[in-house]
């Protein structure tokens, strides 16, 4: 693997290009268990050599959407394509896809030569050719000196290699990742992730990754789809997840973000000046184009780090702005986090980079502080 | 009769379910189902029907050589003629039936309480030895179960009888004269220590299982909250452990009720236990009707606790 | 402390009321006198009386012909009944199915016995050793089915969803990844159903023809008539072979756990 220092943002959007075909659409897939919907009425195109993930709270149908791709599990209703290919019916071994999974699943009674050799052999390989691909997978993923070992003879972080190198062996069309980097710990996961993303684009294959962690899928994915109760909440890049969220779901579930409702007093484009909300007493102007009309209730949403915070009242205190006393600082080492308890008590979490050293900070307990921000800072949410 | 039992498992529903093979419609998985089912449906099921039925003949007809009655389903009406309750009405009858069925079941609670109380101290000990001597000590309690039932018993009679080892003990140590004998074989004290001894494992194993999964740091909580160790064991330790005691219970009181071999080797001619009058009427009166119906209030009077206990193992299953 | 000393009495008293009758009958088997009170010296004249005792010796052959192929039997239907209960949570009639597993384990013997005798009987079986080894495969399959079920409640499916995955069909996923993985247990089942029908009595009395008398009907019919050191002899002989068997496997088993710990031992140092 390629020493890399980060994730490589490449020039890379076949969904903004209207003549690109998919290369797997899942089209209005419902699953049900009994009485219980895992998946509802999902429709999902992923393109070729995309690395998409699918993002959410444990339940919320990813899992069984990817089990679908995989086979495992038969849609209710709504199919499956693949380079549009129908995939019904297709049991999981004769799909070219191959998968990840969250425990590795490697075979305990088989050393990591022949985990990795199993899928090869199922398509009944010449043996020189299975060799040769068991020594390069082995190379890829720096184990060539582990090839005789049982999994169990081996650290969490080989394990995981060894399960991408086995569901990578056979070259599939797909890599599916289950939750593949829950079980390392934070720093070998941070390290690995970007090994995920320089070996996708090394390979030039189609990933598709299922995730509860944020971070992970915001670091290695190009495109993210944020799933709830078995229904996509937004398909985006992690950018405009995490900038322009669609919903007070989609905001709260990514990083951390302050919710204010409240509802519209008015609205006249972004142009000429923008949304305005009233929120229990607070003004809130936001420069933005709204679907809502006037009297609708809505929310107001911005992330602490947007939310200015000093002794001194702001220039405007009309708008975007409201007076408070610190209630507790929580800090985080690279950034401190405010909780200022506004006068009608409503609390605001604003974040401060610590750029000076911490006894140099001047707010504490209790300090009467006033929080403001720009009417670009925050969004208006409909949903 | 038992025919109609045998129609095969309807194929599965393509019911969808988490973790579930059963909607996958494949041969093999269906014969996976198929042959363990039929199996115990010929084997298992089947002989029950029929064992109620010939319990409902007379003792002419099903005297062997002994000619099947059912002649295919255009007998059917003939067949049922011939049945009726004269068996159950001659057990009801006789007292010796319902006297065997009332001791049996004495003997058998009598022998659970007995296992309990010799089990339970065992499965502590156990349960509180060191990690690494706790294997050791559960493969001594297996082993003995392992070594045949028989001949468990059969050790016994050796040490039991008259002119035994207990009498040879008890006189050397001078608790007994020349003269005397220990006279416990042939009683139902001599049945009772035969089947504490041979379903002891039993009993162990269970309770042992039960306590050895409890959380010790239970124990430490209660004392810390001032609980003295002899309360902090019947509010505790033993609540949590009433699911290992109702398994052996069951797993001992269920068998021990009809039990053969003890009460014919190491009981006497009173000893009356049910599965030695079944026994009796089967190989030595040759009454077969009579048996079966004998068998089958047995199995009334088990079938609250049998189920009690398949609900227990289903949950723990 | 207090604990401790109780522990101690408690587990010595109850072991040594498990083992000191077994002791026993082991040690006048080596008796050179006929009374079991007298010790008439060390002696192997009851294990040579044994082996010229023809009608015992039968028996024993017998004994083993259907233990070993009941085991067998047994194993196979006790694992596909185990994987039934596992992974087919939603057939028809699983209710019946789980209780004709779990009935047997409790269900007294001259039950069992009896009723299956009485199925032979109005199928016009004739009686003798294929009838006990069908009677012996029926109930001992439940204890495989019970010993395999749990081990199938532990095992990770997505092994075989794995395999699955890499292109292996369902049948051979079977052979090649879940039946190596649950051997131990499958093992241990078949040891089970081999010594639960080397130790019945009941059931094969009720199901026995003529020319397949079993080892345990020969010893009762023996010990009715008294006690005879020759029957501790073949007593001793049985336990010995039990003990070896019962040994090996547990030393077999920690040998495993030995080597698993190292292995991990080893993956932890890196």
């Amino acid at each position: 693997m390629a020493k890399s220092l980060g994730p490589v943002k490449r020039k890379f959007s076949p969904w903004t290009d209207p003549t690109s075909v998919p290369f797997i659409r899942f089209e209005n897939i419902t699953k049900r268990f009994g009485n219980f919907t895992a998946v509802e009425n999902l429709t999902l195109d992923i393109y070729e050599r995309e690395f998409f993930a699918l993002l959410g709270p444990s339940g919320c149908g990813k899992t069984t959407l990817m089990r679908m791709l995989a086979g495992f599990e038969e849609p209710t209703e709504g199919r499956i394509l693949l380079q549009g290919k129908d995939l019904a019916g297709v049991p999981p071994y004769r799909r070219p896809t191959n998968m990840m999974f969250q425990s590795y699943a490697l075979f305990p009674h088989m050393t990591v030569e022949k985990n990795i050799a199993f899928g090869l052999e199922q398509d009944k390989l010449p043996k020189a050719e299975i060799a040769a691909r068991v020594e390069e997978m082995l190379k890829l993923v720096k184990l060539e000196q582990f090839a005789k070992r049982k999994p169990s003879q081996l650290s969490g972080g080989q394990r995981q290699r060894v399960a991408l190198a086995r569901s990578l062996a056979k070259r599939p069309k797909v890599l599916l990742l289950d939750e593949p980097l829950g079980a390392l710990d934070k720093k070998l996961r941070e390290e690995t992730q970007f090994e995920l993303t320089d070996l996708q684009h090394t390979l030039g294959l189609t990933f598709l990754i299922v995730t509860h962690d944020q971070e992970e899928a915001m670091t290695v994915s190009d495109r993210i789809a944020v799933m709830d109760k078995g229904v996509i909440m937004q398909v985006a890049t992690p950018a405009e997840i995490y900038e322009a969220p669609n919903s007070r779901y989609v905001a709260d579930f990514i990083g951390d973000i302050n919710i204010i409702e409240g509802a519209i007093v008015s609205n006249s484009g972004a142009a000429s000046g923008g949304v305005m909300l009233d929120c229990d007493g607070l003004k809130i102007a936001v420069d933005q184009e709204c679907p809502a009309s006037t009297g609708d209730r809505v929310a107001y949403a911005i992330r602490p780090e947007k939310v200015r915070l000093g002794i001194e009242p702001p220039a405007d205190t009309a708008v975007n702005a409201a007076a408070g006393e610190v209630y507790d600082i929580g800090y985080l080492g690279d950034f401190s986090l405010f909780l200022v308890k506004l006068d009608d008590g409503r609390i605001i979490r604003a974040a401060q980079a610590n750029i000076q050293r911490l006894v140099d900070r001047p707010l504490t307990f209790g300090d009467r502080v006033w929080v403001h921000w720009s009417r670009d800072a925050g969004l208006v949410l409909t949903r | 009769m038992a025919i109609d039992t045998l129609s095969p498992p309807l194929p599965p529903e393509p019911k969808v379910e988490l973790a579930d093979d059963a909607g996958r419609t494949n041969p093999a998985r269906w014969l996976i189902v198929a042959i363990p089912y039929l199996w115990l449906l010929l084997f298992f099921a089947a002989p029950f029907l029929i064992i109620a039925k010939i319990s409902l003949s007379d003792t002419a007809i099903a005297m062997p050589p002994y000619t099947p009655t059912f002649q295919g389903f255009g007998n059917l009406g003939t067949f049922f003629s011939q049945l009726d309750f004269e068996n159950y009405a001659y057990l009801a009858s006789d007292s010796i039936y319902i006297k065997s069925y009332l001791n049996s079941l004495r003997i058998a609670a009598i022998s659970t309480v007995l296992l309990l109380l010799i089990g339970y101290p065992m499965a502590l000990a156990m349960a509180r030895a060191k990690t690494s001597l706790r294997p050791i000590l559960v493969m001594m309690v297996i082993l003995p179960f392992w070594t045949s039932f028989l001949i468990r018993v059969y050790a016994w009679i050796g040490i039991l009888k008259p002119e035994g080892l207990l009498t040879v003990l008890f006189q050397s140590i001078g608790l007994m004269g020349e003269g005397e004998q220990v006279q416990i074989f042939r009683t139902d004290y001599a049945v009772f220590i035969g089947i504490v001894y041979s379903y002891l494992p039993f009993m162990v194993l269970p309770l042992y299982a039960a306590l050895e999964k409890m959380d010790h740091t239970l124990l430490e909580a209660a004392s810390d909250l001032g609980c003295p160790p002899w309360k902090a064991f019947w509010r505790i330790t033993f609540p949590l452990s009433l699911p290992g005691v109702i398994a052996g219970s069951l797993i001992c009181f269920i068998p021990i009720t009809g039990e053969f071999v003890i009460p014919d080797l190491l009981g006497g001619a009173d000893t009356l236990m049910i599965g030695k009058t079944l026994w009796t009427e089967f190989f030595n009166s040759r009454d077969w009707p009579l048996a079966s119906a004998i068998a089958v209030i047995l199995l009334a009077v088990l079938v609250l606790p049998i189920v009690y206990f398949q609900n227990q193992q289903q949950k723990a299953g | 402390m207090k604990n401790a000393r109780f522990d101690a009495t408690v587990l010595t008293l109850g072991f040594a009321f498990l083992y000191i009758p077994i002791l026993i009958l082991v040690i006048y088997s080596f008796n050179a006198s006929r009374l079991v009170t007298v010790w008439g010296g060390f002696s192997l004249v009851w294990y040579q009386q044994m082996w010229s005792n023809q009608g015992l010796m039968d028996a024993a052959w017998v004994t083993a012909r259907v233990a070993l192929l009941s085991a067998t039997i047994a194993t196979i239907l006790g694992t596909l009944a185990a994987l039934t209960l596992v992974r087919f949570r939603k057939i028809p009639g699983r209710l019946l199915f789980s209780g004709m597993i779990y009935a047997p384990l409790v269900m007294p013997e001259v039950i069992t016995g009896l009723s299956l005798l009485l199925l032979f009987v109005s199928l016009n079986v004739d009686r003798g050793f294929w009838t006990v080894v069908i009677a012996h495969t029926t109930f001992s399959m439940c204890y495989v089915a019970i010993v395999v079920q749990s081990r199938l409640l532990t095992f990770d499916r997505s092994l075989e969803e794995a395999a699955l995955d890499l292109g292996c069909p369902p049948v051979k996923t079977f052979f090649r990844i879940t039946l190596p993985l649950i051997l131990p247990a499958v093992l241990a089942g078949w040891m089970l159903a081999f010594t639960l029908s080397l130790d019945d009595l009941v059931i094969a009395n009720f199901n026995t023809g003529p020319g397949a008398t079993t080892l345990p009907i020969k010893i009762y019919s023996q010990v009715r008539l008294g006690v005879t050191p020759e029957i501790n002899a073949i007593c001793t002989i049985l336990i010995g072979l039990v003990a070896i068997g019962v040994i090996a496997a547990s030393l077999a088993t920690k040998r495993n756990e030995l080597r698993r710990q190292r292995d991990e031992h080893a993956a932890a140092q890196g």
